[in-house]
């Protein structure tokens, strides 16, 4: 393979153009900052692609142009910010019934309400809790540099597909507009044969996607099917990054922006003999559950770091059954936990 | 014996879950006789929406979808611009497009999106139990107008040809009825040129059908056609808003 060359780019921007190397020839979205990166780039790069950018009239608009193209076997991606991915919910909801694959990225931004520009995590309960209508989950991925943007995009658009499934990619506004440099990982589209498109009944009988289930007890067994497929990636696709798990006392949780300080914390305090590790969710659903459970034979505490008000916080306490103390710093409306303030927090616990 | 009369391939041999002298039937099957005229049926893409036709899927025998509440036009977008050899045609009711959809509908049409859209106007909501619809006529009774709509309060019928009938997008916009044989064949008619616009990739094209819906006009089927030729057809004048075919 030709090693690629780096290039210095903002992840909105690496995260478009992963998702155009992972064969997403559909996009549609709505203006919304700190995201607008990623349709002004789609806009230039998908009809060089020989793709569709649509600016569509409201998210509400975009996510179902995302269905329509979904159903037709098309690699297919919109994008938001916190208030957009709130209208998108609707749509969220009918393609998790109708199992078809699509990515969702919401770069958040501070809320409720309109918020501000500022960089958040406020958004983990609707990602991760459903967010839309009805007994659903979808795959939530957390990247925490401008690759990470371009490879967990690529990886998303191959599990979005492979369990038909919508897949959120949960960015925060720094991760958006910071620039890094990337280098493009070749594309690795598995071979998933999709036998369910609409694509006009030639040849074979005619197929219906839809959501509307009305016979008794039909939409029970339905869920229920989900949900095993739910078990299935519960058990197969968690995915974290742990440093310092073997001796640690203390172990921070982060993921996105705030990991990126966390690590800075370990690394610091770790100079000064204090027993620190970090470990980082990147699959958000499924939680990294196992790990949790790992880590909790051996650390004495959790510190989990997030940009709201304690979300993430509940899932931790719950994969690890409340075993140890788990205690929460964060900063909300935009603002972003400075080292030292983390720091102070872990000498507080 | 020569056959004169047969059910269109591309409609099941199924009964249909439609009121007595509902006007859904009909409009189902002129679009599948359309369909089989034009010979399409393999490669087309149907869009049923939220309200009484959504189970249009279990009637029609080709690939069909069924979109969010007003969010057909959008589908059918997203189907469209990736398929763009496939036909794709959305069908949609009053509440469906000219109320929780209208944004979705207006910028379809807007952008001349290559799609064919069929608007079956009946006046009221059937499926949640005939309330008050965009389209609804003045002091008409429903369920959420006991004592008749009221301008003052719910403002006026919606006219959607008229509406789309000015942006440059749409290239053909007619409203039929289905209340007559005769006007069933001119329904016909305008279906098949609405799907033919499509095929000859001219743009946007809308057929609006007035269609009885006699269980919430509270009218026996035989009235409740009577109601759709005497009286909205007074509100919605019978024409083509547009061709510019």
């Amino acid at each position: 393979m030709v090693k690629m060359k780096k290039v210095l780019m903002c992840g909105n921007e690496a995260l478009a153009e992963a998702a155009i190397r992972a064969g997403c020839r559909f996009y549609a979205g709505y203006p919304i900052t700190p995201q607008n990166e990623i349709p002004a780039y789609m806009s230039k790069r998908m009809p060089e692609a020989g793709g569709v950018f649509i600016q569509s009239e409201s998210e509400l608009a975009a996510i179902n142009m995302v269905f329509g193209s979904s159903l037709t076997g098309t690699r297919a991606m919109t994008s938001s910010s916190s208030p957009g991915v709130s209208l998108k919910q609707e749509g969220i909801s009918y393609l998790a019934a109708c199992e078809l694959p699509a990515i969702i990225v919401n770069i958040m931004r501070g809320g409720p309400g309109l918020g501000n520009i500022g960089p958040s995590q406020s958004d983990y309960f609707q990602a991760v809790k459903g967010g839309g209508h009805g007994d659903y989950h979808m795959i939530v991925i957390a990247p925490a540099s401008c690759q990470e943007m371009a490879d967990l995009t690529m990886l998303s658009f191959d599990l979005a597909d492979k369990y038909r499934m919508p897949v959120m990619i949960l960015g925060d506004g720094i991760l958006g507009q910071m620039m890094e440099p990337v280098e493009f990982k070749a594309g690795t589209k598995p071979e998933i044969k999709k036998d369910w498109i609409l694509d006009g009944c030639k040849g074979r009988k005619p197929r219906v996607i839809k959501s509307l289930i009305l016979k008794e007890a039909e939409l029970e067994k339905f869920n229920l099917k989900l949900q095993k497929k739910y078990d299935q990636i519960k058990d197969k696709e968690q995915r974290c990054e742990v440093l310092h798990g073997d001796n640690s006392e203390i172990m921070l949780v982060a993921y996105g922006t705030p990991s990126r300080i966390c690590r800075s914390v370990v690394e610091n305090l770790r100079k000064k003999g204090k027993k620190i590790g970090m470990i980082r969710p990147i699959t958000l659903w499924p939680f990294p559950e196992k790990e949790f459970k790992e880590l909790a034979k051996n650390v004495k505490s959790f510190l989990v770091v997030e940009m709201n008000c304690g979300q993430m916080i509940e899932d931790v306490k719950l994969s690890i059954d409340c075993a140890r103390p788990v205690h929460f710093y964060g900063r909300t409306g935009g603002e972003i936990p400075s080292e030292d303030e983390i720091i102070k927090a872990v000498e507080n616990y | 014996m020569d056959k004169i009369f047969e059910k269109p391939e591309s409609i099941r041999n199924v009964g249909t879950h439609y009121c007595p002298g509902c006007g859904h039937g009909i409009v189902h099957r002129v679009i599948c006789e359309v369909v089989d005229d034009l010979g399409i049926r393999e490669e087309l893409i149907g869009i049923a929406p939220v309200g009484c036709a959504v189970i249009a899927y279990d009637y029609w025998d080709f690939d069909v979808t069924e979109a969010a509440h007003g969010r057909v036009p959008a589908v059918a977008t997203g189907i469209k611009r990736s398929l763009p050899d496939r036909i794709v045609f959305g069908y949609q009711g009053d509440g469906d497009l000219g109320a929780i959809g209208t944004a979705e509908i207006i910028h379809a049409a807007n952008r001349g999106e290559n799609i064919t859209i069929i608007f079956v106007n009946n006046t009221v909501y059937g499926m949640t139990g005939g309330q008050m619809a965009p389209t609804t006529l003045l002091k008409q009774k429903t369920a959420t107008t006991p004592s008749g709509r009221e301008q003052k309060i719910h403002g006026f019928p919606l006219k959607v040809c008229e509406l789309l009938s000015v942006l440059p997008g749409v290239v053909y916009a007619e409203r039929v009825t289905v209340h007559s044989p005769q006007n069933i064949l001119k329904a016909k008619k305008a279906i098949k040129k609405a799907f033919e616009n499509q095929i000859k990739g001219l743009g946007f094209s809308i057929v609006e059908v007035l269609s009885p819906c006699p269980t919430y006009l509270g009218l026996s089927p035989k009235d409740a056609i009577k109601f759709v030729g005497e009286e909205l057809t007074k509100e919605y004048p019978l024409k083509v808003f547009k061709d510019i075919t």
